[in-house]
Parts: C-alpha cells; sequence; structure tokens
C-alpha cells in the first residue's frame, strides 16, 4: 500500500490539538479592532463630564418625582387625563387601521419575490423615509403644519405604521413557501387570485402578530408626541410636568403602564391562537 | 396530444438544463421521466406550463402553441394542464375544501374566489371528487393537519377539478413511504384511465415507474437519452441514463407479477 496524498494529509493531522477557526481569520486585524475598540470605549466613556453639584441637587428633585408614584393624584386633573385618554385612544386606533391598510400594498411592492423592480425601490423608498424619519421629527413638522392637537398625531403614527408593518410584512413574504404559491399559479389562478389563496394564508399570522404590536407601540407613541404638541394623553402629561404637578405626572404614568400592559397581555392572546 | 419540439432551457448562469428536447404524447398515455438529479426533469415539466420560461423551442398541446401565449392565454392554457408536486404544495393554512376549490381559480373571477363563493357544480364536483380519493370527511379540515398520502390525494383532487387534459406530475412519492407510494401511483393511473389523461411523471423509483406506466422517458444532463416501453429497461439503459452501478435490484424482473395489485 503506498501512501496517498489524503493518508499524508491525516498523518500530519493526527495528534494534533484542534482548535475552533476563529472569527476574523487575519490575526493583526483581529487584534486592532479588539484594541481599537477598547481605547475608544474608555476615551468616549472619560468625555462625558458630570457635574456632581447638579447631580446633589438634582437627587431632591428625583426623589419627589419617585415618591409621587406612592401617591398619584388620579382625580384633581380627572377631566384633563380623560380627555387625553380619549384622545390618545382615538389616534391609536385610527392611525393603526389607516397604517395597516396603506402598509400591505407597500409591503407587497417591497418584497422582491414578487414586485418588479421599479415597484420595488419605490416602496423600499417609502419603507426607508418612513423607517429614517423618527416619529418626533415627524410630529413637529406635522404640528406645525396642522398646529396643535391629534391630528398631526394620527397622521405621525400613520407614517410610521407604514415603514414598520410594510418593512416586516415584505420580509414574511420574502420568506414565503416558493412551492405552494407555484402550485396556485399553475391552476391557471390571476395575480389577484395568486394573491389570495397563495401568499394570503401564508402571511396571516405574522400580519395579525405585527398589527397587534404595533398597536401597543402607537399607543406608547402617542404619550411620546403629545410633549411636541401632537395631543392625545402625552399633552396632559407635559402640561402636569411643566406645572411640576409630578403626583398628576405618575398618575397619568401609571394609566400609560397600565393600559401597555393590557395590549401586550391582549397581543399575546391573539398572537398566540392565530397560529 | 401534447408535442414538444426541439424545447432548450439555458438558465441566466449557463447552465443548459434542457437541450432540444422533441417528443410526442398521445392522448391518455402515462409517461415516467426518469433521470438522475439535475437532469431537467422539474425543468421539462415546468417549461410545459411555463412556470419556467423555456429558451427555445415549442410546446404544442392540442394544437395551441403554448409557448407563444400572452398571459391572459397562458392563464386559459394552465387550466388544461393539472400540476402536482412533490411535497404536495397545498396551501398548508387554507381547508382541504379550498385547496381542491384553488384548482378552479383559472374559471371564476376574483371576487367569487375571494368570497369562496364558487359555482355549486364546482362545489359538487370537489365533493366527487374528495369522494373518489377517499377523503371527503376531511373537507373542512386544514390541510396541515392532514398526513402525508392524504394531501398528495387533497393534490390530486385540485389538480383534476381544473378538468385538464394533461397532468404534469413532479415526484409524486418522493416523500411517502412506500406503500402510500404505490398507492398514489395507482391512483394516478386508474384516474388518467378513467378520463383519458395524458399524464407526464417525474420518478426516481425506477421500479415503481416500471409496474405504473406504459413508457418511459431517460433524460440524462437536459438530453433524452432513452424513449421506449417499460420492459425495455435493461441495466445497460439505465447505465446510459444514470451511470454505471449495478442495476440488477432497481428494475422489475421480467415475469415480476404486480402482486399488490388486488392489494388495495
Amino acid at each position: 500500500m503506498s501512501a496517498t496524498p489524503a493518508h499524508d494529509l491525516l498523518s500530519a493531522k493526527v495528534g494534533q490539538p484542534w482548535k475552533k477557526p476563529p472569527l476574523i481569520r487575519r490575526a493583526w486585524l483581529r487584534w486592532i479592532l479588539l484594541i481599537g475598540g477598547l481605547v475608544y470605549f474608555v476615551l468616549a466613556m472619560a468625555s462625558m463630564e458630570v457635574n456632581w453639584m447638579r447631580v446633589w441637587e438634582g437627587l431632591d428633585r428625583g426623589r419627589q418625582f419617585v415618591l409621587a408614584f406612592t401617591d398619584p393624584d388620579f382625580t384633581s386633573r380627572a377631566t384633563d387625563i380623560r380627555e387625553g385618554l380619549i384622545e390618545s385612544a382615538i389616534m391609536t386606533v385610527t392611525s393603526t387601521v389607516v397604517g395597516i391598510a396603506l402598509s400591505i400594498p407597500v409591503a407587497l411592492g417591497a418584497a422582491r419575490n414578487i414586485a418588479p423592480l421599479p415597484i420595488y425601490l419605490f416602496c423600499r423608498g417609502i419603507v426607508a423615509l418612513s423607517r429614517a424619519l423618527n416619529e418626533i421629527i415627524v410630529a413637529i413638522l406635522l404640528v406645525a403644519i396642522f398646529g396643535f392637537g391629534p391630528m398631526a398625531g394620527f397622521l405621525t403614527l400613520s407614517f410610521a405604521t407604514i415603514g414598520f408593518m410594510a418593512k416586516l410584512l415584505a420580509e414574511d413574504i420574502e420568506d414565503l413557501d416558493r412551492s405552494q404559491a407555484e402550485a396556485v399559479r399553475a391552476t391557471g389562478a390571476r395575480w389577484s387570485q395568486w394573491i389570495n389563496y397563495g401568499v394570503q394564508p401564508q402571511v396571516m399570522p405574522r400580519l395579525i402578530g405585527l398589527s397587534m404590536y404595533r398597536l401597543d407601540i402607537n399607543f406608547r407613541e402617542s404619550a411620546v408626541l403629545g410633549l411636541v404638541g401632537a395631543g392625545g394623553i402625552g399633552a396632559t402629561l407635559n402640561t402636569a410636568f411643566d406645572r411640576y404637578e409630578f403626583d398628576t405626572a405618575a398618575a397619568i404614568l401609571i394609566i400609560i403602564i397600565a393600559v401597555v400592559m393590557a395590549l401586550e397581555y391582549l397581543s399575546g392572546i391573539i398572537r398566540a391562537r392565530v397560529q | 396530444m401534447l408535442r414538444l419540439e426541439g424545447l432548450t432551457k439555458v438558465y441566466p448562469t449557463g447552465d443548459k438544463a434542457l437541450t432540444d428536447v422533441t417528443l410526442e404524447i398521445p392522448d391518455g398515455e402515462v409517461v415516467a421521466l426518469i433521470g438522475p438529479s439535475g437532469a431537467g426533469k422539474s425543468t421539462l415539466i415546468r417549461c410545459i406550463n411555463r412556470l419556467v420560461q423555456p429558451s427555445s423551442g415549442r410546446a404544442i398541446l392540442d394544437g395551441t402553441d403554448i409557448t407563444a401565449l400572452g398571459s391572459g392565454g397562458l392563464r386559459r392554457m394552465r387550466r388544461r394542464m393539472g400540476m402536482i408536486f412533490q411535497e404536495y404544495a397545498l396551501v398548508e393554512r387554507l381547508t382541504v375544501m379550498e385547496n381542491v376549490l384553488s384548482g378552479r381559480l383559472g374559471y371564476v373571477g376574483f371576487w367569487r374566489s375571494y368570497f369562496r363563493k364558487y359555482p355549486q357544480s364546482d362545489v359538487d364536483e370537489a365533493y366527487r371528487l374528495l369522494d373518489r380519493v377517499g377523503l371527503l370527511e376531511m373537507a373542512d379540515k386544514r390541510a396541515d393537519e392532514l398526513s402525508g398520502g392524504q394531501r398528495q390525494r387533497v393534490g390530486i383532487a385540485r389538480a383534476l377539478i381544473q378538468n385538464p387534459a394533461l397532468l404534469l406530475v413532479d415526484e409524486p412519492t418522493a416523500s411517502l413511504d412506500p406503500k402510500t407510494s404505490r398507492q398514489i401511483m395507482r391512483l394516478i393511473r386508474e384516474l388518467c384511465q378513467e378520463r383519458g389523461l395524458a399524464a407526464i411523471i417525474n420518478i426516481h423509483d425506477v421500479k415503481l415507474a416500471q409496474m405504473f406506466v406504459q413508457r418511459v422517458i431517460g433524460l440524462t444532463g437536459g438530453v433524452v437519452q432513452f424513449d421506449g416501453p417499460p420492459d425495455a429497461l435493461t441495466g445497460d439503459v439505465l447505465t446510459r441514463i444514470y451511470g454505471e452501478e449495478d442495476w440488477k435490484e432497481t428494475i422489475r424482473k421480467v415475469g415480476d407479477v404486480d402482486d399488490d395489485e388486488d392489494a388495495a
């Protein structure tokens, strides 16, 4: 038996320890990245200045704020809180419904396995724009156009919902089981029927799950948007802060937390059901 | 009758999947298409209903050149070609009935199909077909609740409700156990006989193919290497199609009886 090249390779390996190949194969690059990252982190931390006198004074204000949670005041601004909540609820529901309705065609267009390239690029553009612009920035712009109030909030959240839903739904559409869709196409179905029978059933659980998730995001966002004048419970919260009414602010925050948790729980149940 | 004339498919990557395939399949003939993986079997049947676009050549069904059709004409033509898939390809989250009725999509308008308001004749035919494949009581179950063999029966019912002239069958038994495989092949053959349907069946199991078809076509590297009756498949022929191997156990011996024929 003559030793084949394969056997030479084997005898060179036997007896040698085995190690998992490193993630970054070039040793110098690995060390530069590691050391460079550490140095930057240390310098960055050092660059942040802290005025310890200011912190000492602030601690007291922080304590008042936290203590307010032990004695939240739901009553003295009850009317404001109720109106804020109703406004937030309206904003949340309308923007979620409108946003989802608009996001479905955008999602179909943003899925590469369904849309031709020009439509794909256009819809991806919408998604990128919607996701690049933070809700606060959009809200500031829309408040400038439409004035204070829930209209600006509704439009902001609808716009944000389109980007969020369309991106995640398009990813799900791109992952769909091709053979199921192919089988529907092979029957002679037209495009709309193909979407309805071959695509929609496959993405429906994801669509419902994301919609529920977006509903509770939109409620949370509606609280933040009030801070820049876009109406809702956030506006009430902002007023309470401005007046240093920490007990009312605490009451509002508790309500927001409770609603978000209730929505979270509800969406969990619904998502488990649709699977 | 289906006629293929010089059908050729070159993928954008430059891979030649089919080269100048010319053959004729008369009405009512059931043909097995065998060949190694990557020989172009799937591509061939998908070029016929244009799920894959052929590069050149023609596919002619009952006098109509399928390769020349526009999108509307192609949709109407696809109704005449039922397709059965390897992994069943049922829409998993739809019910058995919806899956069967989806075979009528080419015949009904969008809103009718959207609201599942199919003509009574389609509904009746769906029930009859489900009864024929032994799944009538499963009609309102979701497709993903069924076993592999049951799913393939639904797939067959979906293809047949199209009232096709031709069945394109892509490895119908690849994910099934041996007994179920035989039952499915037998069902396909019987239904073809009952309705005078032509069928092209891609299949890996040579012995199984020999049991149930009238004609075998061997494809290697996108070229037809063999075309003849099942009994003409010898070890030499299989070596030409697949390459060197000991083929004794793979082909049916002369005189083998279909002892399973009555044990349905």
